[in-house]
């Protein structure tokens, strides 16, 4: 009993194990069509404006709304963590550094993959399930030409861009709770910003948005296109688009982060 | 024009298609019928493509299309209009931007010639007028005028209808089956309509072909099909549950 228990479970983890092999096959797949029809699919440029129109301003608010209360979040426990062991005039240059670094684009890339990985897959998985992206091939159109290099491009576009907007708005809701309510000087928190403000930082967290940017599209795509069945299967997919993108982006975040700030950015 | 030879499909555990035979001359209209599940939609989208078979082959014009490279896949694919089931109509188009679509991704044309062309195709299937409407704000008929007006945007040379009456009442049923016959005389076009719809199959054939166990097993002009001896085509046409189609 115990032994057919165990087969039955040493069964079910190699099956696992082959259907995530498959599914990165797929994955790979899909990037590999992706980049053999980005030259012919940034042509139709006003698809990428329009999902760039879609992905960018549409997720604006909801960056806006995280990006504002992280930094708030951060201002506190900062003053909280520093207590009489580190100066508050550090303060703005701890919340700089933590936001541009970390906090802004993985909260971004985390808020925008929900809502954007999301919509990508359960518009696409729509489409698959009426046979919409059968109507595309069946015209000669190829659905990763028109449907997927817009939606990742604009991704990767994107998404750095909401990065600087949501460090801005993270930095500026660390710099009124400070102000308001732990009584650091307006021109303290700022001088803090400047003394420690370092190009690469920057560069290192808009690097990562780039990446996740392209984890987002993907995903959605990939899931969308996997979609099978009616609205459970649009649902699954959905959820599935999410998981992996959010799993995918703290991943590469650390993936990133190791290879940038222990040897590209070290010395 | 369009030969099928021994074609097959397994989807799942079970087998689809078991070795389809079917000839489709020039200008012909050909309705497959079958019972629903037979394969037919099935055998629809081999012939444009959309599925690869197991084995077999089908040749468009002499030329062999199983294995095609998706490219030259497309070449083939421009030749041909389909009008899908539900009508596939992209949600997120207006209906000019449906029917205008393939001719702005593939003919050099301008503007004012797309406008045009398209607001004749929509003149066509009797829908003036409603080229900035939404799929969504359409009844299921004007979906299936849609979806047949952008099958024939690029004056295919075969259209392909996957079950075009299937959800309509009979009077709209009446005015697409007119629409499908209409087309195939005023354009020349070859034509596989894929039904179980009778009424309709002897409207719009030329030839029925019947689909049963993944194998066309009878092919006859109408009036053969009514008067056939054959057990397996009597049942249908008769829509008796008794007989050698088991249920």
């Amino acid at each position: 009993m115990q032994e057919d228990l165990a087969l039955r479970g040493a069964r079910y983890l190699r099956r696992r194990a082959f259907d995530w092999i498959a599914e990165v096959g797929r994955v790979t797949l899909l990037i590999g069509e992706l980049f053999r029809f980005l030259a012919p699919g940034l042509r139709s440029f006003g698809l990428v404006i329009q999902q760039m129109g879609s992905i960018g301003v549409g997720s604006l608010w909801l960056v806006v709304v995280v990006s504002l209360f992280t930094g708030a979040v951060a201002a506190v426990q900062a003053a909280y963590q520093f207590s009489t062991v580190v100066p508050l005039k550090f303060l703005g240059a701890v919340i700089l550094r933590s936001v541009i670094i970390e906090l802004g684009p993985v909260l971004t890339g985390l808020v925008v993959g929900g809502r954007v990985g999301a919509s990508i897959a359960a518009e696409l998985g729509t489409m698959k399930v009426t046979e919409q992206i059968d109507a595309l091939r069946a015209m000669a159109i190829h659905p990763v030409r028109y449907l997927v290099v817009p939606r990742v491009v604009a991704s990767i576009v994107m998404l750095p861009i909401m990065v600087v907007f949501a460090n801005a708005i993270a930095i500026f809701g660390g710099f009124v709770v400070a102000v308001t309510s732990i009584g650091v000087s307006a021109h303290t928190y700022v001088i803090g910003l400047k003394q420690f403000f370092y190009l690469k930082d920057l560069y290192s967290g808009l690097l990562k948005a780039f990446f996740f940017g392209g984890i987002i599209g993907t995903m959605g795509c990939h899931y969308g296109f996997a979609t099978e069945g009616g609205a459970e299967g649009v649902g699954l997919a959905t959820t599935r688009a999410v998981v992996a993108s959010c799993v995918l982006i703290l991943i590469s975040d650390y993936v990133l982060a190791h290879m940038l700030f222990r040897f590209i950015f070290a010395s | 024009m369009i030969r099928i030879r021994g074609l097959t499909k397994r989807l799942g555990t079970k087998q689809v298609l078991d070795g389809v035979d079917l000839d489709i001359g020039k200008g012909e209209s050909v309705v497959v019928m079958g019972r629903s599940g037979t394969g037919k939609s099935v055998l629809l989208k081999h012939v444009i493509g959309l599925m690869t078979p197991d084995q077999g082959s089908i040749e468009i014009d002499g030329q062999e299309i199983v294995g095609l490279k998706e490219h030259d896949l497309d070449e083939v694919r421009k030749r041909f209009g389909m009008l899908f089931q539900g009508a596939a109509l992209f949600d997120s188009l207006t209906v000019g931007e449906n029917v205008g679509l393939a001719l702005r991704e593939h003919q050099r044309l301008d503007e004012r010639e797309v406008r045009r062309r398209v607001a004749e195709r929509l003149e066509w299937v009797g829908l003036s007028g409603v080229e900035d409407m939404k799929p969504a704000s359409l009844s299921g008929g004007m979906r299936k005028r849609v979806g047949l007006a952008r099958a024939i945007a690029m004056d295919p040379q075969v259209i392909l209808y996957d079950e075009p009456t299937t959800g309509l009442d009979p009077i709209m049923a009446d005015v697409i089956d007119q629409l499908i016959r209409g087309l195939q005389r005023r354009l020349g076009v070859t034509t596989v309509v894929v039904t179980h719809d009778l009424v309709s199959a002897y409207k719009l054939a030329d030839r029925i072909a019947m689909l049963h166990d993944g194998k066309v097993v009878f092919t006859g002009t109408v009036d053969e099909t009514r008067h056939t001896q054959d057990p397996l085509v009597r049942q249908f046409v008769q829509g008796s549950s008794q007989g050698p189609i088991a249920v």
